[in-house]
């Protein structure tokens, strides 16, 4: 269950997706994808592994081409833009401002050999910030409101567990107030205990920031809690889509009942 | 009172892929309405779709064919046919439905578990606390437990926090799915009142209860689900 606190009911797409399709040779990894994602909504993405779901997120993300179809972003000057064309400058602004990306390694997504704070205000000189004692003072901000002890500010992310690293991650993309997040098994290897302090977290700033979210997962318990709607994909396509709440309430496609059934009872 | 729930026609079934692509008829031909200040009971033996109509109603459950209306803003919108976008967005202005269980989020406040719904529609959250407060006093919530996420709390302490998250918004539609099934004579006493305060409100309630006395107290009108039971 997901509060919709903030989110506003009738506004503008925020990044249309017009039937996407991914080729890798004469594989097919995606195929067909559209939909449309609002202004603080979240939307979750579902499937075994090989479905086509991180493809999918990173065609999303502009981090690949999609083969065929596009997909479109809604700039902070109100125009919907093609991905695919835009300039070097707005693919910077989005990538360091107006969007976040968590990775399910955080090795990836974090830079290990320099410190906490300096992983978080490096996001915020590359948007011209150039104030240390602001910069230091917002990611200590930061690394309270994602629960990280700010007397671990100095500290490289090397020394961190697996959870307080993803806690990072977020705080990391979260500090330049973007408007989508995306996130690919942003639980993934965490233990049980920290998965559920995660998702918590991340459901209640996603809910306070009214952010728009994009959430690969496998995990229909993660799908659950962050999520207002959700995509099931198998082999590249999405064979149900909807509300989450009725997708894993009331599946209807055999592939869906098969994932929904096979949840252990907690 | 204008009429605030109206399905019409409407059918549920369910077909399960796992076995074999089995077909489970839940029900069929479904009509009735619920005007404003009104409670209807859904009445029948267990399995005869009550809670399923009601899921229905909420958008939980798909309708397979027929309209599920409801009044939204002065005009009419039809839940089979709503995207999900519009069935969110009745959720939380429109229709309140609390459930048989509650289902706990992790670490989140008793008090906040009431209070967000109500603050959704656009309460202040000063306001929306105190509203809350006050339910979890009448619903004999220990003020000890308010900060605790309800997780540890007993079946009938999750089912009275439920209750209050259901009543603490404005809605003009409350779906009941066993409020005071495993309360104490008191706390039904309390279920009770609070749904009579709802009707005088104007809102619509559909309620599906098995003590007698419950039912007797809230209910207007009794509709006999067994007439929906598909045959299969």
């Amino acid at each position: 269950m997901v509060d919709i606190e903030g989110q506003s009911s009738d506004g503008q797409p925020l990044l249309v997706a017009e039937n996407l399709g991914k080729m890798y040779g004469r594989i097919v990894a995606c195929r067909n994808i559209s939909f449309v994602l609002y202004p603080g909504e979240v939307l979750a993405i579902v499937g075994e592994s090989g479905s086509g779901k991180s493809t999918l997120l990173q065609m999303l993300s502009a981090q690949i081409a999609p083969t065929s179809g596009l997909v479109s972003y809604r700039m902070r000057d109100g125009m919907l833009r093609d991905l695919n064309v835009l300039g070097e400058a707005e693919r910077r602004f989005l990538f360091r401002t107006d969007w976040g990306y968590v990775h399910q390694d955080a090795t990836q997504g974090l830079r290990m050999a320099v410190s906490a704070g300096a992983n978080v205000g490096e996001r915020l000189m590359a948007v011209g910030w150039n104030h240390y004692g602001r910069i230091r003072e917002t990611a200590e901000t930061w690394l309270q409101r994602v629960e990280i002890d700010v007397g671990r500010i100095d500290d490289t992310p090397r020394t961190y567990s697996g959870g307080m690293r993803q806690r990072l991650q977020i705080a990391r993309n979260l500090v330049t107030g973007p408007r989508l997040l995306f996130m690919d098994e942003p639980t993934g290897g965490l233990d049980v205990s920290v998965q559920a302090r995660l998702l918590d977290l991340v459901r209640g700033l996603v809910s306070e920031l009214g952010l728009a979210a994009i959430v690969v997962t496998h995990d229909l318990a993660v799908a659950r809690l962050l999520s207002h709607r959700v995509m099931v994909m198998k082999g590249g396509r999405v064979i149900e889509s909807g509300l989450t709440d009725q997708v894993l309430d009331d599946p209807h496609e055999a592939y869906t009942q098969l994932l929904v059934s096979s949840i252990l009872p907690t | 009172m204008p009429t605030m729930i109206e399905l019409t026609s409407a059918e549920k079934t369910f077909t399960m892929h796992l076995q074999h692509g089995v077909r489970l008829p839940v029900v069929s031909n479904v009509n009735f309405s619920v005007n404003g200040g009104e409670c209807v009971v859904l009445s029948g033996p267990s399995g005869a779709g009550k809670s399923s109509i009601l899921k229905m109603i909420f958008g939980n459950y798909r309708c397979d064919s027929g309209k599920i209306e409801v009044c939204s803003r002065g005009t009419m919108v039809d839940l089979a046919t709503a995207d999900a976008r519009d069935i969110l967005s009745l959720r939380r202005d429109t229709i309140g439905y609390v459930s048989q269980f509650l289902r706990v989020v992790p670490r989140v406040a008793a008090i906040d578990v009431v209070t967000e719904p109500a603050v959704a529609t656009g309460t202040p959250r000063s306001e929306a606390r105190e509203r809350a407060g006050m339910l979890l006093q009448r619903l004999n919530i220990p003020t000890r437990l308010w900060s605790l996420p309800p997780a540890t709390f007993s079946g009938g302490e999750q089912q009275r926090v439920n209750i209050a998250r259901g009543f603490v918004s404005g809605h003009p539609i409350l779906l009941l799915d066993e409020p005071t099934a495993s309360l104490d004579r008191a706390n039904r006493e309390v279920v009770v009142d609070l749904i009579g305060e709802k009707k005088r409100a104007g809102v619509a309630v559909v309620a599906i209860v098995h003590d007698d006395d419950v039912r007797e107290a809230i209910a207007d009108r009794i509709v006999d689900v067994t007439a929906f039971a598909n045959a299969a």
